[in-house]
């Protein structure tokens, strides 16, 4: 056991865990936040997609030692109920979960897409989501979401959280 | 995460306890209260609580209107759809309704489950009679008020009016005294025409909580004190528990407690991490159920299926007399099919929560059916059903796999046994070993041609592991063909099998479509042209008894021939498939062009029949995610097992669809005035032969086994 420090959506934790333990499990068990999914454990279905520093990373391969001291940012991070990411509005718009439970991990990968390149292409679209499954089969309105998301003029901007 | 406030749910609960009409007593302790909208309701004091209508409804003096949707929602809309159908008749104004899961309550509601379409065929007349009742106890109240004839009163959008006197009424306003009228046995029903809600493109009632992050799901629950686990279960179908050595997996932080189980080893601790890492540290030895029988393995299977087409089965349909019409047969064509087991795959993991008091028991999570749940939960513990309370939460999808109860059945053992709350979490590889799959299933398909190329004679065998019956018998075309004869085997096995997403009908109906191509082509007819002079023959001169609707067959049918001109353009080839399952019907396009010289899956068409569409961007989901969940696992699934044990136990060997590899898929509905029948499942079956059967117009090469990736001759086989 070893005391970590983390910075979970601008807020600070000290977290006294296996430094081994996978930064999905500290996130979701430890530090109480249950929109990061666990799907597969091994970096395959990308439901547990955060920000590490604005990148997207598969937080169930990354020991929670390895993010010690750096900024991490889960869905909660990025927009509220009340006061969504135009990412995630633009999934309102779309509609489109279905069983829903792949869609923070999807949205996650999305915004940093969109962080790197504004206005994607499907081409771009492709290679950047293909890391995430989604058993649903709701890939064709993610696609429209993204380019929804492109168009909106309020461009998607926050990845550090608040 | 603690609960500071008194949250939504909380109050609630609370009203319901003081007002005692409501019987709402679903405790989030996860809700974070500051997250949640506060309501009028919230604000509301507890003089003001809502007043329940019936099972469905209840309305605040407030004029908010809360439904309660009682079937698990699994990722098939039917917490947006059931609400509409009430919320229609009922006149209720869409922004102003709420939706609450409701728990498991079998006094209040029927077939509270979420398996094989059947959700809104059978509650449609009670929703809408839910909404009617109410809606006409508003009416008279209004009525009694001014003194004027109920039936001279309008509604709508949660308003009483009397037109001929210029006056108004809100149902808020209402609510107080209508709750207390007689409940009117004797009401009208809209006609579909007057529907204002039904048929509407209305979001996803949880979609806000979904995308930001809210803990809905099973395994997001929690409960102050609980315990996590993980249990060890035998390695290979076959095998039971031996001896184990619990010291060192003991002896790791965070574990509370080890205990064993019926058939498995349970390690508990404080969070999922800890019982993870200390269940590798488990020495269990195992041992054969049945020390003379090797283990099961897919490579046997096959050799047992192989073996059992060329016997006679069990005979499922006979009609006419098949063997003197294929001894008289011009032409006979022949075809097997195959299809490997495959795992459910839900992207949330098998987890469930359990509280065994001494004075009850308390479920939570994610299941299609909370009443297997519970009496099977009540019958391990030997405890009266009645104390046992289920509380649905959303799913991470199920596909079936949750319309079993061995997770909660399991969380409950575990937590009887260390007397505390627990969460039992599976792995993914857990999952994939553990079981219930599809089951594999080998058909043998042979159809008689006359000199004229009919079909006179039709013969069908199935085979598959622990599957009873393999075949439909009654299904098309079954009815169309004078000679018939429909048999099957079932092969026995330790290894569990269970309904997956349109069971048995997501492959039968692709090897059955996929064969009538054949014998289209060997006929020398359009596919299209060769089944609508069938389902004439069905309709004109029927063989036996006809368990489909012939014109809906048909009406599918042409839609989707109309709506991707079918035959018209040369360098698009498309395959046909046309199937009727679980109520409802649904035709297929497939569209394969040529790009970079490799033919390429371009654009799926596909009309259903369904009836009325109840939540139509819902239905166009389900249409969509059955086809390319149908096309994914036709192109990559399986599922195979050695000595025992799955040999793919992750996504990285079990393959799914991802974005990059889905078509466009277009969908049409028949619009027509028929009671709804479901969607979670039909549209599924007919993908796998519109892409095969296309891909044959394009290379010329049948597939005839799955997953077609791995087939010889298959253009996706060096994608692989």
């Amino acid at each position: 056991m070893a005391t970590i420090a983390l910075t979970i959506n601008g807020k600070k934790h000290s977290l006294n865990v296996d430094p081994q333990m996978p930064l999905l499990w500290a996130i979701r068990d430890v530090v109480g936040l249950k929109g990061t999914k666990f799907g597969c454990g091994m970096a395959q279905c990308g439901s547990c997609t955060v920000h590490l520093n604005g990148a997207p990373i598969r937080s169930c391969v990354t020991p929670v030692s390895a993010v010690a001291n750096k900024k991490i940012t889960t869905i909660e991070g990025i927009g509220t109920e009340t006061n969504l990411h135009p990412v995630q509005q633009a999934w309102i718009d779309e509609q489109v979960p279905q069983c829903g439970y792949c869609q923070s991990g999807q949205i996650m990968t999305a915004v940093a897409l969109l962080n790197s390149k504004p206005k994607p292409t499907d081409a771009d679209i492709d290679a950047a989501m293909q890391g995430n499954l989604c058993r649903c089969g709701t890939y064709a309105r993610i696609r429209k979401a993204i380019h929804r998301a492109a168009e909106s003029s309020d461009k998607p901007t926050a990845t550090t959280g608040k | 995460m603690k609960t500071t406030s008194t949250s939504r749910r909380d109050f609630l609960k609370v009203a319901a306890t003081v007002s005692g009409g409501l019987w709402l007593g679903f405790n989030w302790q996860t809700a974070d209260a500051n997250a949640l909208p506060l309501t009028a309701l919230d604000a509301a004091g507890l003089a003001d609580a809502p007043h329940n209508f019936n099972s469905f409804i209840s309305i605040g003096t407030d004029g908010l209107i809360t439904i309660f949707s009682p079937n698990p929602e699994v990722g098939q809309g039917i917490k947006t759809a059931f609400p509409m159908v009430v919320a229609d008749e009922l006149d209720a104004d869409w922004a102003r309704v709420r939706v609450e899961q409701a728990p498991l309550d079998t006094k209040r509601f029927e077939r509270q489950a979420a398996g094989g379409s059947q959700s809104l065929r059978h509650s449609w007349t009670r929703l809408r009679q839910a909404g009617a009742t109410a809606r006409q106890m508003l009416v008279e109240t209004a009525a009694a008020r001014w003194n004027v004839p109920a039936s001279e009163c309008t509604t709508d959008k949660a308003v009483v009016f009397h037109k001929a006197s210029n006056r108004k009424v809100s149902y808020g306003e209402l609510a107080t005294d209508a709750a207390k009228r007689p409940v009117p046995t004797n009401v009208t029903l809209k006609t579909p025409k007057q529907f204002t809600i039904i048929g509407k493109n209305m979001p996803n009632v949880d979609n806000k909580e979904i995308l930001t992050g809210k803990p809905i799901y099973g395994i997001d629950f929690y409960r102050e004190g609980m315990l996590f686990a993980m249990v060890q279960r035998p390695p290979a179908f076959g095998l039971k528990l031996k001896s184990v050595d619990a010291a060192a997996a003991k002896a790791m932080p965070g574990v509370t407690d080890i205990v064993t189980l019926k058939n498995g080893v349970a390690v508990v601790g404080k969070n999922t991490w800890a019982v993870k890492k200390a269940r590798e540290k488990l020495k269990v030895e195992w041992e054969k159920i049945n020390p003379d029988a090797p283990l099961d393995s897919t490579e046997g299977f096959d050799r047992q299926f192989k073996e059992l087409l060329d016997k006679p089965g069990t005979v499922r349909r006979k009609d006419g007399d098949p063997d003197a019409a294929f001894a008289s047969a011009a032409r006979i064509i022949k075809a097997e099919y195959q299809c490997p087991m495959l795992a459910h795959s839900p992207l949330e993991p098998m987890n469930f929560f359990a509280h065994v008091r001494p004075d009850g028991v308390e479920l939570v999570g994610s299941t299609q059916t909370p009443e297997r749940a519970r009496n099977d939960v009540a019958k391990l513990l030997g405890v009266a059903p009645e104390t046992v309370s289920v509380n649905m939460t959303r799913m991470g999808g199920g596909f079936g796999r949750r319309l079993q109860a061995d997770f909660a059945v399991e969380a409950a053992e575990v937590s009887s046994l260390v007397k505390a709350p627990v969460k039992v979490i599976w792995t993914r590889e857990d999952d994939m070993n553990g079981g219930s799959y599809r089951p594999a299933c080998r058909y043998r398909f042979e159809a008689a041609l006359d000199k004229d190329n009919n079909l006179i004679g039709y013969k069908l065998r199935g085979v598959g592991v622990n599957v009873a019956n393999s075949t439909r018998e009654d299904n098309f075309p079954a009815g169309a063909v004078p000679n018939l004869l429909i048999d099957s085997h079932d092969v026995k096995s330790p290894v569990t099998t269970w309904a997956w997403r349109a069971p048995i009908t997501n492959f039968l109906a692709f090897a059955e479509q996929a064969f009538l191509d054949e014998v289209a082509a060997a006929a020398g007819k359009d596919p299209i042209q060769f089944r609508l002079d069938l389902f004439a023959k069905a309709k004109s001169s029927p063989t036996g008894a006809v368990k489909y609707e012939v014109d809906r067959m048909e009406a599918v049918t042409r839609l989707v021939a109309e709506k991707s001109n079918w035959g018209k353009n040369p360098s698009v080839k498309q395959g046909f498939s046309v199937y009727f399952s679980h109520n409802s019907y649904v035709a297929q396009v497939a569209e394969v062009v040529q790009k970079n010289g490799k033919p390429v899956l371009q654009k799926i068409h596909a009309a259903a029949d369904c009836g009325v569409v109840v939540s139509r961007s819902g239905a166009l989901q389900q249409m969509k995610g059955g086809v390319v969940d149908g096309l994914g696992h036709a192109l990559y699934g399986k599922l195979t097992l050695k000595d025992g044990a799955a040999e793919q136990r992750n996504f990285d060997a079990f393959r799914l669809i991802r974005m990059n590899e889905v078509p466009d898929v277009e969908v049409y509905f028949v619009e027509n005035e028929k009671d709804p029948s479901g969607l979670g499942e039909p549209a599924l079956p007919p993908t796998g032969a519109a892409v095969a059967n296309a891909m044959f117009k394009a290379t010329g090469t049948r597939l005839y086994n799955q997953p077609f990736a791995e087939q010889p001759g298959s253009p996706w086989k060096q994608n692989m």
